[in-house]
């Protein structure tokens, strides 16, 4: 056991737990972080993503360890109230089906925005293709990731 | 189609039966609910006999709020949204004043099955819930009109308000919900007009999209209790094995790890995160037993399955003489189809949480069977179901899976060894992926062919494949359902059936039987066009001349796809058709093939799903199941090797992204039909429609699924 100190949506959390386990884990069952979701366990699905240092990361194989003295946001930090652009769009164009991978994809979009404010439909294809959704809501989330980006550049904060 | 339920349903008053006492967090008010229709396909499909119950649905509370009981779990699919535009429309309420919960188990209320499967929630609910809102309605402006003292002929209604016509005085809902559940409840009250409706048939947005957009939405995998342990569970590798003997010391000793129990279903780890019990479950040492089954593998199984079809079969289908007109055959078409098990792979891996306590059982199960699974817990944990509580969560997808409800009784296992401790049972991606129940393996051995001016003489299929649901003279109609029940306008036709057991467990999964066999029908279909020398829009247009439905969604699609206009080189179109649940679905996929790799570059889909309530969750249904078919017909297979399963992940079990998508373009054929259902409509479509056009671009059948780029050389 270890005790890692890191940085929460800007609140500072200290855990004591054996410093390989993944963030993931350290995020839903010590914490009590439930938005960042189980998916695949092996960074294949995209479920997990967080941002550490403001780049997606997949939390299911990032050991807590590693983000010790570092920011994280995940999807409880993007906003209170679904104002975030990505959010907004999100909910605007009702994305979420099931909803369960959602919180990744919208936290893998939100990477993405950070670093290109207005991507192509490649440059989408080629950040969000780690991000399965078995819903099917692909085609939604295309159109959600272009409307945040006009969200943002009306002035949306992000 | 679900027969017209007008003349069955009963609405109940439940408020006077308790029911309104026992709701907690209402004030005084309405609650209201209906008796099933005794013609209830639900019930029917799993076997048992339709009982009817009194069911409640909507309470109304004197703070006006509208609490919409939905007897529908929600994967998705959109009940919440959906269930709920037909209740206010007819209760002529304001949406913003609705509250929607997920129904709890209870047989007297909701009906002695309660589950979400075969895309049967609009159809089943389509009119008792719209009945509902109206006698709600009508009882509101009874007791409106009694307290103002005046003919309720004057009185109307308008978005939770009373309105009396000849003063324009207005009475909200709650201040006369309470007068109006002492009310008779009158019978037979009249429904609306379609033209005047407010929210049925419009694209209402859906009520849960913000909770999932901001990662509030309790999932069952999110469920927390005080004192909650994790538990992970090791299965026999092999289905139908048992633990001969195990050595948890290495486990125990894991920094977390609380427990290791041997339950009927395996060997349980209880920590104090998941992760430590995933840690510890991989200490462990078990010996299994096979039982059997341990050098089953997925050759053995085809061969099995031709042996099968050399055998005599179940007679599912017989048309004109049947196989005995092969003979007249001019030209024949004969052709051997195959299809893999197929995982469900959720996003959600399954899981569910238990407590035991004062001999009774609670649950919290993302489930599409809340009865099943109650039945599954009471059986775990040995508490009379009557003494079992499900909490339904939300589900992180179903697709068929979350009809089996064995977790629920892993999990009451556990929880029975550590009572008063609650338990959180996490299934791995490769358990969810290993220990699933899966869409059955299947192999067609069709014989058939057409005269010599190209009209189909003959067609016969011999279907082995494992059954399961109801298996009736022989012949499990999930095993050829798409080929038994096909449109085509063919003289003879003869289907059987060859039961082909496994070791393999097997259920629904989205579409059901329709998934492989709509590949294989439509594909074969396809191929006898080819051999007539004719255009595969015009033969089977010619072959569904009595099934109108069915050739106006062909037609739509080949119109709105550009059937027969050119495509730049190298690209060619193929399509498909299909009724099932209760709805009429073709698509047109147009594909290229480059340097030996396959696109799909655009989709068209065309379906009428008879009165339809909400056309954007229609539309997204729509490009849903396809893109889950999708998945299947180019990528999907699970092999058995030593009677386990090899996939366990995405990696070896990969799925459509984003990057392999193509343009959808989804259409609704407006109609005044009973609904269909959307949530499985076009599954089945998608890979005949690529096998088709697959065919068109280069002269090669693709014959087995999935259709992978390897195939193509």
């Amino acid at each position: 056991m270890a005790s890692v100190k890191f940085n929460v949506n800007g609140k500072s959390q200290t855990v004591d737990v054996v410093p390989e386990m993944p963030l993931l884990w350290v995020l839903r069952d010590v914490l009590g972080m439930t938005g960042t979701k189980f998916g695949c366990g092996a960074a294949l699905c995209g479920a997990c993503t967080v941002h550490v240092e403001g780049n997606a990361v997949r939390s299911c194989s990032t050991p807590v360890q590693n983000v010790s003295g570092k920011n994280v946001t995940t999807i409880e930090g993007l906003s209170t109230d679904g104002s975030h652009p990505v959010q907004a769009a999100w909910i605007e164009l009702d994305v979420p089906q099931c909803g369960y991978c959602q919180s990744g994809q919208i936290m893998q979009a939100t990477a993405l925005l950070n670093k290109n404010s207005k991507p192509s439909d490649a440059d989408i294809d080629e950040v969000m293709r780690g991000n399965i959704c078995r819903c099917g809501t692909y085609q939604d989330i295309r159109k959600a990731i272009h409307r945040a980006s006009e969200l943002k550049a009306k002035g949306g904060r992000g | 189609m679900a027969k017209n339920t007008t003349q069955s349903t009963q609405i109940t008053n439940v408020s006077r039966r308790g029911f309104f006492k026992a709701a907690a967090g209402v004030g005084a008010g309405l609650a209201l609910g209906f008796t099933l229709p005794e013609s209830n396909q639900l019930d029917a499909q799993f076997g048992r006999l339709p009982e009817v119950h009194p069911e409640a649905y909507v309470k109304i509370g004197a703070d006006d709020t509208v609490s919409f009981i939905c007897p529908k779990a929600e994967m998705g699919q959109g009940p919440l949204t959906s269930l709920a535009q037909l209740l206010a429309d007819e209760l002529d309420c304001d949406w913003s004043k609705i509250k929607s919960e997920i129904a709890p188990v209870n047989p007297q209320l909701y009906g002695a099955v309660q589950s979400v499967v075969g895309s049967f929630s609009i159809r089943t609910y389509w009119d008792p819930m719209r009945r509902t809102g109206a006698t709600a309605r009508a009882m509101l402006l009874e007791a409106a009109a009694q307290k103002w003292g005046v003919d309720k002929k004057q009185l109307r209604t308008e978005n939770g308000f009373v309105i009396n016509t000849a003063n324009n005085a207005r009475l909200n809902y709650g201040a006369i919900a309470e007068a109006a559940s002492k009310l008779p409840v009158p019978m037979n009250v009249a429904l609306k007009d379609p033209k005047d409706y407010r929210f049925i048939g419009k694209p209402v947005k859906r009520v849960d999209s913000k909770i999932k957009a901001m990662g509030q939405a309790n999932f069952g995998m999110d469920t927390r209790l005080p004192g909650m342990l994790y538990a992970v569970l090791e299965r026999p590798p092999v289905f139908g094995g048992k633990a001969m003997s195990f050595d948890a010391s290495k486990a125990k000793a894991v920094p977390g790890v609380k427990d290791v129990i041997q339950t009927p279903s395996g060997i349980a780890v209880l920590a104090e995160n998941t992760w430590a019990a995933m840690q510890g479950r991989k200490a462990l040492a078990v010996q299994w037993d096979d039982n059997g089954s341990g050098s089953v593998d997925s050759a053995g199984i085809t061969k099995m399955f031709i042996e099968k079809t050399q055998q005599p079969g179940a007679n599912a289908r017989k048309e004109g003489q049947g196989a005995a007109a092969l003979s007249q055959v001019a030209k024949k078409v004969d052709a051997v189809y195959e299809a893999p098990f197929l995982s469900h792979a959720p996003m959600e891996p399954m899981n569910c949480t238990a407590v035991i306590r004062d001999g009774k059982c609670e649950v919290w199960a993302p489930t599409q069977a809340q009865t099943f699974a109650r039945d599954s817990a009471a059986r775990g944990s040995g508490i009379d179901k009557e003494k079992v509580t499900i909490n339904s969560t939300f589900m992180g997808g179903g697709f068929g899976r979350r009809g089996a409800t064995e977790y629920a009784q892993e999990v009451a296992e556990i929880a029975k060894a550590v009572p008063g401790t609650p338990v959180k049972l996490v299934w791995s991606r490769e358990d969810d992926m290993q220990h699933d129940l899966y869409r059955p393996a299947s192999y067609v051995k069709f014989e058939g062919g057409l005269d010599a001016s190209g009209n189909p003489v003959a067609m016969t299929a011999k279907v082995a494949s494992p059954p399961f649901g109801r298996v009736e003279n022989g012949i499990a109609s999930t095993a050829v359902e798409g080929i038994h029940d096909m449109h085509y306008a063919i003289p003879n036709v003869q289907v059987d059936y060859h039961l082909a057991n496994t070791h393999v467990p097997v259920t629904y999964w989205r579409s059901v039987g329709y998934s492989q066999n709509v590949f294989f029908m439509e594909s074969y279909i396809d191929e006898m066009a080819h051999a007539a020398g004719k255009d595969p829009l015009e033969f089977r247009r010619g072959l569904l001349k009595n099934t109108p439905r069915m050739l106006n969604v062909l037609n739509l699609a080949a119109e709105k796809a550009g059937w027969g206009k050119p495509l730049p080189k190298g690209h060619a179109r193929g399509i498909s058709v299909v009724n099932n649940i209760g709805s009429f679905t073709a698509q047109v996929a147009e594909v290229s093939i480059e340097k030996g790799k396959l696109k799909v570059h655009r989709v068209v889909i065309v379906s009428d799903c008879g009165h339809n309530v909400n056309p954007a969750i229609s539309r997204q249904q729509a490009e849903s199941g396809m893109i889950y078919g999708l998945s299947a017909a180019l990528k999907g297979a699970i092999t058995i090797d030593k009677g386990r399963v090899q996939q366990g992940n995405f990696n070896s079990y990969d799925v459509t992204r984003i990057d392999e998508m193509p343009v959808i373009e989804t259409y609704l054929v407006p109609s005044t039909e009973a609904p269909g259902g959307m949530g499985e409509a076009s599954t089945p479509g998608i890979a005949p429609a690529i096998g088709n056009a697959i065919f068109a671009a280069t002269g090669k059948r693709l014959r087995r699924l999935p259709m992978r780029n390897a195939d193509l050389a």
